[in-house]
């Protein structure tokens, strides 16, 4: 055992370098970009690209400003756009890439031409699929001449500029509807908890939930964020979008359940034929419970694809359609375009947020099971 | 490093009557590749027509004339971004991929206390959206002189691929024995021999992954290339989004450019499928 010391000082030694990279460029500017969104910087023009320019600590006002200021409408609707676009977005790949996978499964001939028809999108750039369908969904072209191939007149629907939206609902009630939402979320936990014996959890989880459902029933309906109704919901425009990415990424989900349909056992398949199952019951009862983990880490990654992504709606929509816009895309323009640093800081942040809720906890148990395996 | 476990090909089945369940099965998949493919048919026709056949009635109707010019002219608008990207891929790739292999050699076979939450710090990395980093690397490019050059975008590929290319290692060489390096240990061999005559000779599978992982990501980014660059040294997806961004060009140009832009990484996913697939896992699952 001679010498290890000195191959563990190499060991680190190779490391240290990507260390100090990823401690500077992730973690350190993390923390500068809080500390610029903590400041005015750039909300006054003169002093954005002064050399030195005067900046001053303004605390929570730039994020104040973005949920409930006048001007910051855009946003509002952005984050509700990015809501909508996630789960659609992820209902979409989840749903394209298990039946392509559960098709591909049962051996038709020429697998591996299907399969590369269905994920050469994955390798081509946001950019790319933007352009392409931004062009099949212009609003006399494309997509919506498709019914004059039948004779039928062409569609008029306005993909990429509608400004239709359903399902809206006042600003003001934001708060409301999440502590609803979340004290269900909390009743469903606590039910589960009791179920499985766990009575601290279930406990906890009551309370919760309790305190949301009085917040929400005697201070919640006083809450006003903005001195005015603000509608806001899910713009039609945004289907487009929605139906490209999914264009470009259900292949990479087809790719993990097919993988995880190639790793279950052809033994469980026949013992569940032999205790009777039929074709539904196996699928039900055998492969279903087996992809659950496959879909649980597809959601975390396509989630946080989904909450960063900005290229697409720039190639599609174009920098300024404000129906289409996402916060990520509004960082970028905020921040290079209108040089107001300190609010496109905030806004960066704001998405750190909403990805660290999903990523977080994901690390965390992968490496927890890790550490258990060791 | 998770791969899909190849199955053995079914053997021949004896010729059955065609049943109606693989009829429909078939049914499907065209339906489903007809998804994938019309918006590439629909790019095809675009691109081959002349600016003036052009004309949102005939949309689909595929040209008359074939008009291989818009190439060259969508060339001559995105070329010179194409060799920036084309640089910029390679050099970031490499670097990358040789930090990404030391890295994974020291933390899959030279473990130390605390080395999982390390690795797990690192991750972080690579789920970040960058836009919660990008003011502070702006100024830092800016201050170190290199905005605007494509060695600031070099710089910033390989430092937010670090996480990745370290993971995509690290589980490959999860799968060598570590009976391996013990008996190297004990025949006296130290760290870089190791890494020189035991570990680095099986690494190829490891290198092509993690090569067309990094390069295609490289190659399709746009957020630091709109930010950290100027016309000069601009990427082609930066390029591509100006080209078609822009009301007066006519659309044969903006389909040619971008079959041009995604000509190198589909080259690459036809050529080498087998592994983008198992980069694309091993993004996802921990193997």
């Amino acid at each position: 055992m001679k010498g290890l010391s000195k191959d563990r000082l190499w060991s680190m030694a190779v490391l240290a370098p990507s260390i100090i990279l990823i401690a500077v460029f992730v973690y350190g500017f993390i923390a500068r970009s809080v500390y610029v969104s903590m400041t005015d910087w750039g909300n006054d023009p003169a002093q954005a690209l002064a050399l030195d320019p005067i900046i001053r600590w303004v605390g929570l006002a730039n994020y104040q400003e973005l949920f409930s200021g006048f001007l910051q409408g855009r946003f509002r609707q952005e984050l509700i756009n990015t809501v909508f676009f996630t789960i659609f977005f992820i209902l979409g790949c989840l749903g394209l890439g298990l039946g392509l996978a559960l098709i591909l499964d049962r051996n038709p001939k020429g697998e591996g031409l299907w399969r590369t028809i269905f994920l050469f999108p994955m390798s081509l750039s946001f950019i790319v699929t933007g352009t392409i369908w931004r062009w099949m969904l212009q609003p006399k072209g494309g997509l919506n001449q498709v019914p004059t191939l039948f004779g039928a007149p062409p569609s008029t629907f306005g993909w990429l500029s509608s400004n239709d939206a359903i399902l809206k609902f006042d600003w003001n009630k934001l708060p409301l509807l999440t502590a609803g939402v979340v004290g269900v979320v909390m009743i469903v936990m606590a039910v589960r908890a009791a179920r499985s014996g766990d009575r601290t959890r279930m406990g906890v989880a009551a309370v919760c939930a309790a305190i949301l459902f009085v917040w929400a029933l005697l201070i919640g309906p006083n809450v006003k964020m903005l001195p005015a109704p603000e509608l806001h919901g899910f713009n039609l425009a945004l289907i487009g979008i929605i139906i490209a990415a999914v264009w470009q990424m259900s292949g990479y989900t087809m790719a993990l359940y097919l993988a995880g349909l190639r790793g279950i056992p052809e033994e469980l398949r026949e013992a569940a034929k032999v205790d009777g199952a039929g074709d539904l019951g196996l699928y039900r009862h055998v492969i279903f419970p087996l992809l659950a983990p496959i879909s649980l880490s597809a959601m975390i990654v396509l989630g946080h694809i989904s909450l960063k992504i900005f290229d697409l709606v720039y190639a599609m929509a174009g920098p300024d359609n404000i129906a289409t816009s996402v916060p990520a895309l509004n960082m970028y323009l905020t921040s290079f375009r209108q040089n107001q640093f300190s609010l496109g800081a905030a806004i960066g942040t704001i998405l750190l947020i909403l990805v660290a809720f999903v990523i977080v906890p994901y690390l965390a148990s992968q490496f927890k099971q890790e550490d258990g395996h060791a | 490093m998770t791969s899909a476990p190849a199955k053995a090909a079914p053997a021949p089945t004896p010729r059955k009557p065609i049943q109606p369940g693989r009829i429909v099965m078939y049914a499907l998949l065209v339906v489903a590749a007809l998804f994938f493919l019309v918006p590439v048919y629909l790019l095809f026709a675009t691109a081959l027509k002349s600016p003036g056949a052009i004309n949102l009635a005939t949309t689909w109707h595929w040209p008359a004339a074939l008009n291989w010019a818009s190439f060259s002219e969508a060339w001559d608008k995105i070329g010179g971004n194409m060799l920036n990207s084309l640089f910029l891929a390679v050099v970031a790739t490499l670097l990358s991929a040789v930090l990404g292999s030391l890295n994974g050699y020291a933390l899959s076979k030279w473990k130390f206390r605390g080395a999982n939450t390390l690795f797990a710090l690192m991750l972080f990395g690579m789920f970040i959206p960058y836009q919660a980093v990008l003011i502070p690397l702006f100024q830092f490019i800016k201050s170190i002189g290199l905005y605007g050059s494509i060695w600031g975008l070099i710089l910033a590929h390989v430092v937010y691929g670090i996480p990745i290319t370290t993971l995509i290692f690290r589980n490959f060489y999860a799968d060598v024995p570590d009976a391996l390096v013990e008996a190297a240990t004990i025949d006296g061999a130290g760290f870089w021999s190791i890494y020189r005559l035991v570990i680095f000779p099986i690494s190829i599978p490891g290198f092509v992954v993690v090569i067309i992982w990094q390069f295609t990501q490289v190659w399709n980014e746009f957020l630091f290339a709109a930010t950290l660059t100027n016309t000069t040294s601009q990427p082609v997806t930066y390029a591509l989004s100006q080209l078609a961004g822009g009301q007066a060009v006519s659309w044969n140009l903006p389909m040619a450019g971008a079959i041009l832009a995604a000509l190198p990484t589909l080259l690459v996913y036809i050529l080498l499928g087998r592994y983008f697939v198992r980069g694309l896992l091993a993004g996802s699952v921990k193997g």
